[in-house]
């Protein structure tokens, strides 16, 4: 018996070089595909019998063309970010953050949240797993506010369907709210209002997990799983939104947008917010709606005030954390970040 | 016999992941006994932020999506 066990399993697959030359040629079958959505979207618009400029023919232009863009464009976003992120795990981060009081935790925090891979299903144990450790409050909810809302699906959804500049804008104001609100709820000292159980633990027995060694292919593998999961998740929310967005685009007035959602509305940015938190959905699906809104002419800080709070506040993520955190401590949490949120959307509403 | 955790709150993964370390442990010809960890203070007592984590005979060897196979049959046989 000189055979090892192991071998008994099933062997690694494909070499590597087919990893990467079928990586390489996926993704440019991808982009070339990327490049002919437009004629692709008339074409099959032109296949309807409704006229071309007409409320429907506009509507269901918007669906063909924007379903396949942000159906290519997410599996990309998710690669890459599967593959980044492979490098960053929750125990690597918070063994970085413990013991940073400094002021710039919380900046580095909400770094570390948009790029630590994690899922809201384990938002608990890693919530316990940060405090416990001695990561200060404020800190954790930094890294837990940027995760969600500066998330690179988001953003690179907002770059491919509305544009750099307001990519750009929902990048630095996210992260300021995730880092500011943090920082706030940081100097409130509000340790006092977590669930007494959570206070009394001490920190689990971490570090003695031992790092696995990953190949660059082992990277691609994550990636390609991330793909699988997520759009394999997330595809019925991205069509319902591109469905919402569709329709707005092609029958709600532009008189009617401005008057709902224009900039001079005052209570539209907290309406926005408002009926952004039981929205329940995420960055893929609501970005297509964003996108329909500002086509009509909704104000910048109304679309920003809904985006932020549909991804940032959810109220299926409250209901995890209530297991953590006392219903006063969720009320400052909506609160502040709520706060930010609304500030972000007057400070646009009131500067364009 | 090993005892082996499977930490996670019940998602899909975590039930992927007790049929993953079945069917090594079946081809390896190792018996296993497989407990099911769901409660969040648990989890964490037990050091796992991301879920789902192994432990085999009390000592953690993996924590946060899914096992590599050729991984989980070393952990096994060790």
């Amino acid at each position: 018996m000189s055979v090892e066990t192991p071998e008994a399993l099933p062997p690694r697959g494909a070499p590597d070089w087919l990893w990467y030359l079928g990586v390489a040629s996926i993704g440019l079958a991808l982009y070339l595909v990327y490049g002919q959505l437009i004629p692709f979207s008339e074409w099959a618009t032109a296949l309807f019998p409704v006229a071309r400029h007409s409320h429907s023919g506009e509507a269901i232009a918007f669906f063909l063309y924007d379903v396949p863009k942000v159906l290519l464009l997410l599996t990309g976003i998710v690669f890459v970010t599967g593959v980044l992120r492979s490098w960053f795990s929750p125990e690597k981060t918070r063994a970085i953050l413990a013991g940073k009081r400094q002021i710039w935790g919380y900046p580095l925090a909400a770094f570390l949240g948009v790029l630590t891979p994690f899922c809201s299903c384990s938002s608990v144990p890693l919530f316990i797993g940060f405090v416990s450790a001695g990561i200060p409050l404020g800190v954790t909810f930094s890294f837990l506010i940027a995760g969600p809302m500066v998330g690179p699906v988001g953003l690179g959804l907002l770059y491919g369907l509305v544009g750099w500049k307001i990519a750009t804008i929902y990048l630095v104001f996210g992260f300021s709210i995730a880092t500011l609100a943090g920082f706030v709820m940081g100097r409130m000292g509000l340790e006092r209002y977590l669930q007494d159980w959570v206070r009394e633990m001490n920190a689990g027995p971490v570090g003695d997990l031992p790092e696995e060694r990953l190949t660059l292919v082992d990277r691609l593998k994550i990636g390609v799983e991330q793909v699988r999961e997520i759009v394999g998740k997330v595809w019925i929310w991205v069509l319902v939104g591109i469905g919402i967005g569709a329709a707005i685009h092609g029958y709600v007035p532009e008189a009617m947008m401005l008057k709902i959602m224009g900039g001079e509305a005052w209570w539209s940015v907290p309406a926005a917010v408002v009926v952004g938190v039981p929205m329940y959905t995420n960055a893929a699906g609501v970005i297509p709606i964003v996108e329909a809104l500002l086509g009509k002419g909704a104000a910048l800080g109304t679309a920003l005030a809904f985006m932020m709070s549909v991804i940032a506040l959810s109220l299926p993520e409250m209901i995890i954390l209530k297991q953590v955190l006392t219903y006063r401590l969720i009320g400052i949490f909506i609160a502040v970040v709520a706060a930010g949120i609304l500030a972000t959307g007057y400070l646009f509403n009131f500067l364009l | 016999m090993k005892n082996i955790k499977v930490y996670g709150p019940g998602c899909k993964r975590c039930d992927a992941t007790e049929a993953m370390i079945k069917d090594a442990a079946t081809k390896l010809g190792i018996e296993v006994a497989i407990e099911k960890v769901s409660d969040a203070r648990a989890i964490a007592m037990a050091g796992v932020m991301s879920t789902p984590g192994i432990a085999i005979d009390g000592k953690l060897v993996h924590a946060g999506g899914l096992p590599d196979a050729t991984k989980l049959g070393q952990w096994l046989s060790a």
